[in-house]
């Protein structure tokens, strides 16, 4: 009778692995404790001071505890005239405008991509090897990425020289570089990366049955596109535009880089006014920039849970 | 063997979008590459005059007034840091939230924030932070009288306190959130056949889950690093008096008008690529070990 031999030293084992567990296991809250001391000394306090400094009043070379409204009332300075735009309301919509072109090309080309991917390359090797290689730039210097415009878009570019030689100008294009222009499409060419990735990762999940079913019962490619995979792909969709949009909404450093450091931006304003240290007025502008960041996000999460998604 | 079906019109189309995308991502890199060998005489734009390593000589000379080999050790130097708290302190995290852990989706909400938060209203707060914590402490020895260590004393901003603070706000989501995606598909019978046979819970994670999950963990490894190495936004207000590469970088792109900023950027686009390179490479050894040691 070996059997109850057996089942009594596994019991025994059983009830000394829950004293070994007691004796080695790091309580959670501990394990979570050095990320958690993170978040707050470099991220929860900062925005709090952010949040009261912007009511506190500034000397010359300091701060002064106070609570008024005065860096408000400054960032709107002139806004209550209807006839011209102030420069608050003016940034703002620049900035918007660029946040919304970025958006719309990286979800076009970021869907796409990854609607190839995932749907038409047939291997799996293949679809992470292709997939690496979308990715592999997001891993290198933006700044690099960046100015690696400037010989295809500079005046003597290769870009004006082929139009040139072709004939169909007859001047160099100024707007090519350092402008409106070079700025989404510098924000196009580093941001698409983040709407590949989590749509890409939501088409995976599709049940590819679904996509055979909408054929079998008749429906047109486009129609399995538009009526089957978008609707499952919005998770990913929605994780992708709030990475795009506030990238965007608070950039300066591509802004700056590629619009030569002549194009505003809010992200630029703040940086300008900290480098002045004019601190109480960067953190109500920060303030404002965060209120409408969130509106934006709390918008886009009211469709998704992110964490469901993982 | 399934019959395949024959390729549409769809692939093709879809196909060539996909290859017009690929050049226009690495395009103009490439293009930078080649520059960055033009020839003495050159300039920053096409064509090469000849064909030479004279702009790396002149890279290692130093750009200007900025010691750029000081700002890439530097970089390499908090890079690492900042890689090993990120490997450790997500570990440590992802493990927790596995567990029952009270406050849990406040942190996890913590992190998605810091995540999406526009880098610059992060530096700025890290950058305020440090300058009220400065004021404070010069109040501090002005009241007890210590006049050595006022006159000593200038900041507490620098590269391993408030720059490496604000990196880590910035790379530590990215490394939970991969922790996060991982666990969620790890299934935990190991880990219960491991505690059956009478395994303590180091014993379990060493020989069980650090093996299953350590491609994942090299991964982060490599988000830690390179998101450090281009860091640019969240350290700008907060890096003190020394600079890291990419900020020294960013400053020269309004003043440096010869392709020695195409050899740096060569330079520094190289030490990525070998760090992607290893990380992949360690990656695919992990993952053949695995199964390797599972056939066993």
């Amino acid at each position: 009778m070996q059997a109850p031999g057996i089942a009594t030293e596994a019991a025994a084992l059983r009830e000394a692995a829950p004293a070994a567990r007691r004796a080695w296991s790091l309580p959670a809250w501990l394990q979570a404790m050095p990320m958690s001391l993170v978040f707050l000394l470099f991220f929860l306090v900062p925005l709090a001071l952010i949040v009261a400094v912007s009511f506190w009043d500034a000397s010359e070379y300091e701060l002064i505890p106070a609570f008024t409204p005065k860096n408000y009332i400054n960032v709107f300075d002139g806004c209550s005239n209807m006839s011209e735009l102030c420069v608050t309301f003016k940034t703002y919509l620049s900035t918007f405008k660029f946040c919304f072109l970025t958006w719309l090309f990286t979800l076009v080309i970021g869907f796409t991509v990854a609607y190839f991917l995932a749907f038409y390359v047939r291997t799996p090797g293949m679809q992470t090897l292709l997939f690496v290689l979308c990715t592999i730039p997001f891993w290198t210097s933006n700044v690099i990425r960046m100015i690696s415009w400037v010989p295809l878009l500079g005046r003597n570019g290769l870009v004006n020289e082929g139009l040139l030689k072709l004939g169909f100008i007859q001047q160099p294009l100024d707007w090519l570089l350092f402008s409106p222009f070079s700025v989404v499409l510098a924000f196009v060419h580093l941001f698409t990366f983040f709407m590949i990735v989590p749509i890409f990762n939501s088409m995976m999940r599709i049940d590819r049955s679904l996509l055979e079913a909408a054929r079998d019962a008749g429906a047109t490619p486009w129609q399995t596109l538009w009526n089957v995979v978008v609707p499952l792909s919005r998770t990913g969709i929605i994780i992708g535009s709030i990475f795009v949009i506030t990238i965007v909404m608070g950039d300066f450093v591509t802004i700056g880089v590629m619009g030569g450091q002549q194009i505003a931006s809010v992200g630029k304003i703040i940086q300008v006014q900290t480098s002045y240290l004019q601190f109480p007025l960067a953190a109500a502008n920060a303030v404002i920039l965060l209120a409408v960041v969130l509106m934006i996000i709390w918008a886009l999460t009211r469709l998704v849970d992110i964490r469901k998604e993982l | 063997m399934r019959i395949r079906e024959p390729r549409g019109f769809g692939f093709y189309a879809l196909a060539l979008f996909f290859c017009a995308f690929v050049l226009f991502l690495y395009g103009p890199m490439i293009a930078i590459f080649v520059l960055s060998f033009q020839g003495p005489e050159g300039g920053l734009v096409f064509p090469m005059r000849g064909v030479s390593l004279h702009w790396f000589a002149k890279l290692m000379e130093g750009v200007g007034v900025v010691d750029i080999w000081a700002a890439f050790g530097r970089s390499l130097r908090l890079g690492a840091l900042v890689t090993a708290l990120t490997v450790i302190f997500s570990l440590l995290a992802s493990l927790a939230f596995r567990k029952k852990l009270r406050f849990g989706s406040a942190l996890f909400f913590v992190t998605v924030a810091s995540l999406i938060m526009p880098s610059i209203i992060v530096s700025l707060g890290i950058g305020l932070s440090f300058r009220l914590l400065d004021s404070g402490l010069k109040g501090l020895f002005t009241a007890v009288g210590w006049e050595g260590a006022l006159e000593s004393f200038t900041t507490t901003m620098g590269l391993y306190s408030s720059a490496l603070g604000a990196q880590l706000t910035w790379t530590l989501p990215f490394g939970l959130l991969v922790m996060f995606s991982v666990f969620n598909r790890f299934n935990p019978a190991y880990e219960e056949a491991a505690r059956d046979l009478g395994a303590t819970p180091w014993q379990t994670f060493r020989h069980v889950v650090l093996p299953l999950i350590g491609p994942a963990v090299v991964g982060v490894a490599m988000f830690g690093f390179t998101l450090s190495w281009d860091e640019i936004a969240r350290s700008s207000q907060a890096i003190g008096d020394l600079n890291t590469l990419p900020l020294e970088l960013q400053g020269l792109t309004t003043t440096v008008t010869t392709p020695v900023i195409y050899a740096l950027g060569t330079v520094t686009t190289v030490v990525s690529f070998i760090v992607v390179g290893v990380t992949l490479g360690l990656m695919a050894l992990l993952a053949r070990r695995r199964r390797g040691g599972a056939q066993r």
